[in-house]
């Protein structure tokens, strides 16, 4: 408990200085996780919205891998990021390895099935209900797409928050790739994962709580810009 | 107008669900202008048989052909359905949907879309309020809108007024009658019998899935050629 309360003083403590490390792993943290958010949401949410609108012999295989995907096990991911990136990796030539682009590229993996298979489902009712109008109309299967990803923008916000969600609590593959490295490539689940291998667990739950804080920061932020409870009746 | 658009030549054509057949065989041609009503009971096939000549339903068997060959025709054709589909959008912008998908610039289609409003009586709704807030005459009055707006040389309307009171039933037929008297072709479903009366030129009469009938409403009226038809005229029929 009283690590507890002392981690939140902390918290409150490292804020109100504006603590050089802590804003600066804030900020690969945000920089990170809202890049790897926006490059899922742009490969998951047209995604989505195509296996939603599209028939063809496999499209159940690929929905049931994609739900499956969802549960990645992100250190899996991390080593096989790593393995790819590594100088004796097929991608080690690029010298991705160890910095903050490696640890987005193994947040997009993780997260584009999760923002993919919510945004599917989310569509696939949308499709349900305009199918009829949007046949009828001699769209196009790009019209289509578009409308469904206009018309479900809301459902499809809560889609890649979700991801963003995951992405920006995760430790274990940016730990792989990224290396924790001070000043470089070290975010906020990393610096908790060293300071409780520290034992100083005021100053790892200080950073949790503001990780926590960064996290619903962001929710309500694009919830208000978004007026998602506004106009409840579309 | 529509000359190129017709004769709709259908041959044979069946429809079938888990090996039922629910429509057909029916064979029948639509030509010339007017408002054709397909008139029959519920469950008769006037549904399927609609959404069939728009292309909505895969044929089991038999042919639909157009004067000027599928691709053309569909795209001169509109369909309204009997529960109006609301799109996640003001009903400006569900009016302006189908310009927005052929190009035209928002501002234009919406200008378009608000004179179309009116001209359905679409009048003393809050145009950019959502669509979902309407009231069941307006979103059909909405849903007619949008299908006119690109103006078709052929409407297809499912059961329009089916849920509707007696003042959005007259709004409404009071504008098929204007857009028929303008040329466009109208093919539209009822059980209504009076409604048949009060719009029809040509009368398409379906009982359990087969065409029994099609002539001009005059002479169906005066003089039905089978005991069903006669029946549905009288009332005796459970629709």
């Amino acid at each position: 408990m009283n690590d507890i309360v002392s981690g939140l003083t902390q918290a409150v403590r490292l804020i109100a200085t504006l603590d050089a490390n802590l804003v600066e792993i804030s900020l690969r943290s945000l920089q990170v996780t809202l890049s790897a958010t926006v490059i899922a949401s742009a490969l998951g949410l047209p995604l989505g919205a195509w296996l939603a609108v599209s028939r063809f012999r496999l499209r159940r295989v690929v929905i049931a891998t994609l739900n499956a995907l969802m549960g990645l096990p992100p250190v899996v991911v991390g080593l096989i990021v790593y393995v790819m990136l590594s100088r004796s990796g097929p991608l080690g030539v690029l010298g991705l390895l160890f910095t903050p682009t490696a640890m987005i590229i193994a947040q997009v993996i993780i997260i584009t099935p999760i923002i993919a298979s919510i945004a599917h489902q989310a569509i696939r009712e949308l499709w349900a209900d305009y199918h009829d109008l949007l046949i009828s109309l001699h769209t196009t299967r790009a019209q289509r797409v578009a409308t469904l990803l206009w018309d479900s923008r809301r459902a499809l916000l809560t889609a890649s928050l979700a991801g963003f969600g995951r992405a920006i609590g995760e430790v274990g593959a940016i730990m792989i790739v990224g290396g924790n490295i001070d000043h470089a490539t070290r975010v906020l689940t990393t610096a908790i994962a060293l300071e409780t291998a520290k034992g100083d667990f005021a100053m790892a739950l200080a950073l949790g709580f503001v990780l926590i804080g960064l996290a619903l920061a962001i929710n309500l932020a694009l919830h208000v810009l978004s007026g998602t409870e506004r106009g409840s009746r579309w | 107008m529509v000359t190129n658009l017709l004769p709709l030549r259908i041959t044979d054509l069946e429809l079938r669900r888990a090996g039922r057949r629910i429509l057909g065989p029916i064979s029948l041609t639509l030509e010339g202008r007017g408002i054709t009503v397909v008139l029959g009971p519920n469950g008769s096939g006037k549904t399927s048989l609609l959404r069939a000549m728009h292309g909505l339903e895969r044929l089991s068997a038999g042919r639909i052909d157009w004067a000027c060959g599928e691709a053309v025709a569909r795209a001169r054709q509109a369909f309204v359905f009997q529960t109006p589909i609301l799109m996640r959008r003001s009903v400006l912008d569900c009016i302006a949907y189908p310009l927005v998908l052929d190009g035209v610039g928002r501002r234009a289609a919406r200008a378009a879309a608000r004179a179309m409003a009116d001209s359905v009586g679409l009048t003393g709704v809050a145009l950019d309020a959502p669509a979902s807030v309407l009231s069941g005459g307006e979103r059909q009055k909405m849903a007619l809108a949008r299908a006119l707006i690109r103006q078709p040389q052929i409407l297809f309307l499912d059961e329009p007024c089916a849920n509707l009171d007696n003042a959005s039933t007259r709004e409404i037929e009071t504008v098929l009658l204007r857009e028929s008297a303008r040329g466009v072709r109208i093919v539209m479903s009822t059980h209504n019998v009076g409604q048949a009366r009060r719009l029809a030129d040509e009368i398409v009469f379906l009982f359990a899935g087969r065409l029994h009938e099609a002539a001009p409403a005059r002479e169906f009226f005066a003089g039905p050629a089978t005991p069903e038809a006669r029946a549905h005229i009288a009332g005796d029929l459970p629709t």
